[in-house]
Order: C-alpha cells, then structure tokens, then sequence
C-alpha cells in the first residue's frame, strides 16, 4: 500500500503506524519532522507551511511511488502538513514497512530528501517581531528542448 | 499566472492574468508580468516555473488554458 496526502491538520504518527506492515515484515519505520524554536540563533515562534497544493500532491505521490518502486517495501506512507504550526507540531511524517530494516531506512531517507529537494511547499517562520520567508532549494527543472 | 509565498508576497497577489499570444514562450510571460511594473518588477527575471503543476524550463511553449506558476525555491519538509 503507498498513500500520501496533504493536510491542513494536525499528523498523527500513531494512526499511520498503525495502517502499516504485514506479519512478513520485520521493520517498521516511522519519522516525524517538527517546527524547532530556533533557527540560525534566532527564537522561532511558529511557522507556517504554504502548498502549491494540487502540484504538491502530485509531486508527494510521485516521490511515494519512486520510493515504493525503487525498495522492496510493503507500505509506504507519506503526510505533509500544511498552513499554520505551533513550536513541536508535525510539519510532516513518513511511514515504511519492508521485511528488513536497511529497506526501511534507506526509502524512508529517500522520502524526505526528495521532498526537501522538489516538493512546492515554502516555509515562512514567525518571530517576535516579523516574518520571514526560509531559504530553499532550486529544484530539479528539465533542460530545454525547445528551439 | 499563480504565484507562491516570497513571490506572492512581493507581488502582492497570488494569482494574476496576463493577456499573451498563443506560442508564446514561459520566459516571455514572466517578462510580460515583470513590466506590469509595481510589485511583479521586483520578480526575478528567471524563476523556476511549473506549467500545468510540473517543473518547467523557461522556454516551453504556452497554450490556451495552460497554468503557469512561479515557484520560489522550495523549503518543505
């Protein structure tokens, strides 16, 4: 089973675990990422998550199904919040069952650096006094083919 | 044209229409968008685009319909 999705609220890692793995898997990996209260020095007091939603979904579901075809896992699950979070909220969660571990753990690194690598979702942290937008990354973009 | 976080906001809009001939190119669009002046000027010259929500490269060719996105680059996780 692969599944990704984007919401709105709040990830529950437990409800995701529990959809994974079958009695011929001997590994179950769950990671969650969550907003941090600091950043380069400075205090965070929130941070808020902005999709290019129906694009995001495609490009989460794309990195799901390369994962899925790449390791010989059984599921895979991916969920990426998005909108406003609190300090220690569940930006994102990614979810593997596989027979072996090493499956687990290297599909599930793949997971999230493709999704810091291309997924359109932009980070905007708040702090005491303002706002601002993070540094990202320029994703892959095909060559030209045109004339 | 749709535009997210920095660039929405240096815009002041999120989605904008810009009036272009058929066959024109993503890289000729922006430059149309860019000399509406005000915020769009403050746009980079050569953002990532995506055309019909995938990446792009500037010089695709826009169609009737297409959806042309300027996107930042990208910070999730």
């Amino acid at each position: 089973m692969v599944d990704s999705f984007l919401t709105t609220a709040p990830l529950d890692p437990g409800s995701i675990l529990d959809r994974l793995g079958t009695p011929a898997d001997g590994a179950l990996l769950l990671f969650a990422g969550t907003v941090r209260d600091t950043n380069e020095g400075r205090r965070v007091e929130g941070m808020r998550y902005d999709a290019y939603g129906a694009m995001a979904e495609r490009v989460l579901r794309e990195i799901a199904d390369s994962a899925a075809g790449r390791w010989p896992v059984t599921d895979l699950v991916v969920a990426h919040r998005t909108g406003e979070l609190r300090i220690g909220e569940i930006s994102v969660v990614v979810g593997v069952a596989a027979p072996h571990r090493n499956e687990a753990f290297e599909a599930g690194r793949f997971v999230m650096e493709e999704i810091k690598s291309r997924l359109p979702i932009w980070k905007q942290e708040h702090y005491a006094e303002g706002s601002a937008w993070l540094d990202g990354r320029i994703p892959p973009v095909p060559e030209a083919t045109h004339e | 044209m749709l535009l997210f976080a920095l660039y929405r906001d240096l815009a002041g809009d999120g989605e904008v229409l810009v009036d272009v001939p058929p066959g024109t190119t993503a890289r000729a669009a922006v430059r149309a968008l860019r000399e509406k002046g005000g915020g769009f000027a403050r746009l980079p010259e050569e953002p990532v685009i995506a055309l019909n929500q995938e990446y792009s490269d500037l010089e695709a060719d826009l169609h009737d319909g297409d959806e042309l996105a300027l996107l930042p680059p990208v910070a999730g996780g």
